[in-house]
């Protein structure tokens, strides 16, 4: 079967102060259909430059990215990004705000409430429909956004580290969510995160990305199995056996990143 | 707020815990309202009992019931009503002018951002500028008539809500900008769906600014040239020597101020209820 994504030696520069900062670098990465691809990396190894291009918010400076063997040439409803800072209108409530994608893709006015219903359902919200975001705590506006992305029923879900600003409780209870989220919708999910255990427990295989300029350094597939069969997945040996493996292959790459920093402010 | 609900939807507060914390908020409400009750009952003590302990001349500063009664007098001639509708007319015409003018004009300029940049200078200036050092400029183009009066507080009240829009469209939060550019939604919607909508707070900042500035503006003007008005009132009574007439001006004025503004911060509250509120 052909990949659903697929980079083809993607790079991308920025212009600054004159000179070019190479964000990413000749990326090579296929993401089949209905995967769960986590990319993972240290600070400024151009995650999120990453998602940008998938999104079609910026374009590569090389190469191009496929979706289902088409370039990607600019923003489309067939991806749905989810942000860190959840990107909530405050002035609409958890129905308005998820009826919001359901506007911008012409659904009509009865099925967009049902719609949006369902999906603050499918997220664990039923009963908060008329809440604003200023009423909800952190983890209950990222599950608002999520059902957002999902509602109007992209083919692929961008995740821009979604729970980097929670709770460590209310991140693990949102990360089962998500698998579980996943396993029903079958949507191909794109995550980025810069912490190992997220990438281990979420990913069926999880990209490790050099730091500056943004590599793919080595793709590791994931197996524990059915991870929400599994009492507390987190605590067993293989996955520490994984999260071991990651962190020796970030290890590096967070030394160098610190490294490069400290002589960026230098300078 | 946030920290009440926690992150597992089925848990919500107890109805335990919230009664003796309504009782407590009624209190403390019942408490602040005496609290500024008080500030306003000591200065109209301080007002009455100072001029009749001669601590200042009864003349120039008569007991607040001295200026009661003059209020009174003039409320029953008519004369306060005439003059506070001829004010009303003036201030609430260039403010409504202002609204409806600067809003639009302020959205326009703050989304095209090489229009802001080119006018940007050119507002500052004119911002800077007192309106009331343009009165005889205003009087010079347009008479001593309505027009000017109306002019002035137009042009005065234009600026901050002008300035507002501006910074308004300007400061729309970046994510819901990424949002919508990611949803891939163009031009007219993105207008009418996050900015405008993110934009009515600041907005309204800028319009309850130029409310006070109305009213500022247009005392000033007729006390300059006018035959009718509040302003008009207060100055005419102190050439005539009818000291508690010119206080009972002065408290009409500063009555309709707070008023004016009590109604426009109510309007505010009703059109941005979605905001967190802030120490409400």
């Amino acid at each position: 079967m052909s990949p659903h994504i697929s980079f083809r030696g993607v790079t991308k520069r920025f212009p600054v102060k004159g000179t070019e900062f190479t964000a990413v670098d000749g990326i090579d990465l296929d993401v089949a259909r209905g995967e769960f691809l986590v990319l993972v990396g240290p600070s400024g190894c151009g995650k999120s430059t990453l998602l940008d291009l998938l999104g079609g918010l910026t374009s590569p400076s090389e190469g191009e990215i496929l979706l289902d063997g088409t370039p990607i040439t600019g923003p489309g409803l067939d991806r749905g990004i989810v942000f860190q800072q959840y990107a909530l209108l405050p002035w609409r409530t958890a129905q308005g705000n998820v009826e919001f994608g359901l506007e911008a893709t012409g659904v009509p006015r009865r099925q967009r409430a049902e719609r949006a219903a369902e999906f603050l359902n499918l997220v664990g919200l039923s009963g908060f429909e008329d809440r604003h975001p200023h009423q909800l705590s952190g983890g209950m506006r990222q599950r608002v956004a999520i059902a957002r992305s999902l509602a109007y029923d992209p083919a692929v879900l961008l995740m821009d580290e979604p729970f980097a600003a929670l709770d460590a409780q209310t991140r693990e209870s949102l990360q089962d969510e998500l698998v579980r989220i996943w396993q029903r919708t079958g949507k191909t999910i794109v995550f980025i995160t810069h912490a190992i255990d997220e990438a281990v427990l979420l990913g069926q295989r999880v990209a490790v990305l050099t730091s500056r300029p943004g590599r793919v350094k080595e793709v590791v597939p994931i197996d524990l199995g059915d991870r929400l069969s599994t009492d507390d997945p987190r605590s067993s040996p293989e996955f520490a056996r994984y999260r071991h493996r990651i962190w020796d292959l970030l290890h590096d790459e967070v030394t160098r990143a610190q490294q490069l920093e400290k002589e960026v402010v230098g300078t | 707020m946030t920290a009440l609900l926690e992150a597992r939807p089925a848990t919500r507060t107890t109805p335990v815990a919230v009664r003796p914390q309504r009782t407590r908020r009624a209190l403390d409400a019942l408490l602040t309202g005496a609290g500024k009750t008080v500030a306003i009952a000591a200065l109209l003590v301080v007002w009455e009992v100072a001029p009749r302990l001669g601590l200042v001349d009864a003349t120039f500063l008569p007991p607040f019931s001295t200026v009661l009664g003059a209020w009174w007098d003039l409320l029953v001639s008519g004369q306060l009503l005439e003059n506070t509708r001829a004010s009303l007319v003036r201030s609430l015409s260039g403010f409504g002018l202002a609204v409806a003018g600067a809003v639009p004009l302020g959205l326009l300029i703050g989304w095209y951002k090489p229009v802001s940049t080119v006018l940007g200078p050119l507002l500052e200036v004119f911002r800077n500028t007192a309106a009331l050092a343009l009165l005889p400029v205003f009087v010079l183009l347009l008479g001593i008539g309505e027009t000017s009066k109306i002019a002035i507080v137009f042009y005065a009240c234009t600026w901050p809500i002008l300035l507002n829009t501006i910074s308004a469209v300007g400061g729309v939060d970046p994510t819901l900008l990424r949002l919508a550019k990611s949803m891939n939604l163009g031009g007219f919607r993105l207008f009418q769906k996050v900015i405008l909508p993110a934009a009515v707070p600041t907005v309204f900042t800028g319009i309850r600014l130029a409310g006070a500035v109305s009213i500022l503006v247009l005392v000033a003007a007729e006390m300059i040239g006018a035959k009718a008005g509040l302003g008009y009132l207060i100055n005419a009574s102190q050439y005539n020597f009818a000291i508690p007439q010119m206080y009972a001006g002065i408290i009409t004025i500063s009555a309709i101020g707070v008023l004016f503004n009590q109604l426009l911060v109510a309007l505010e509250r009703r059109f941005t209820s979605w905001r967190v509120p802030v120490g409400a």
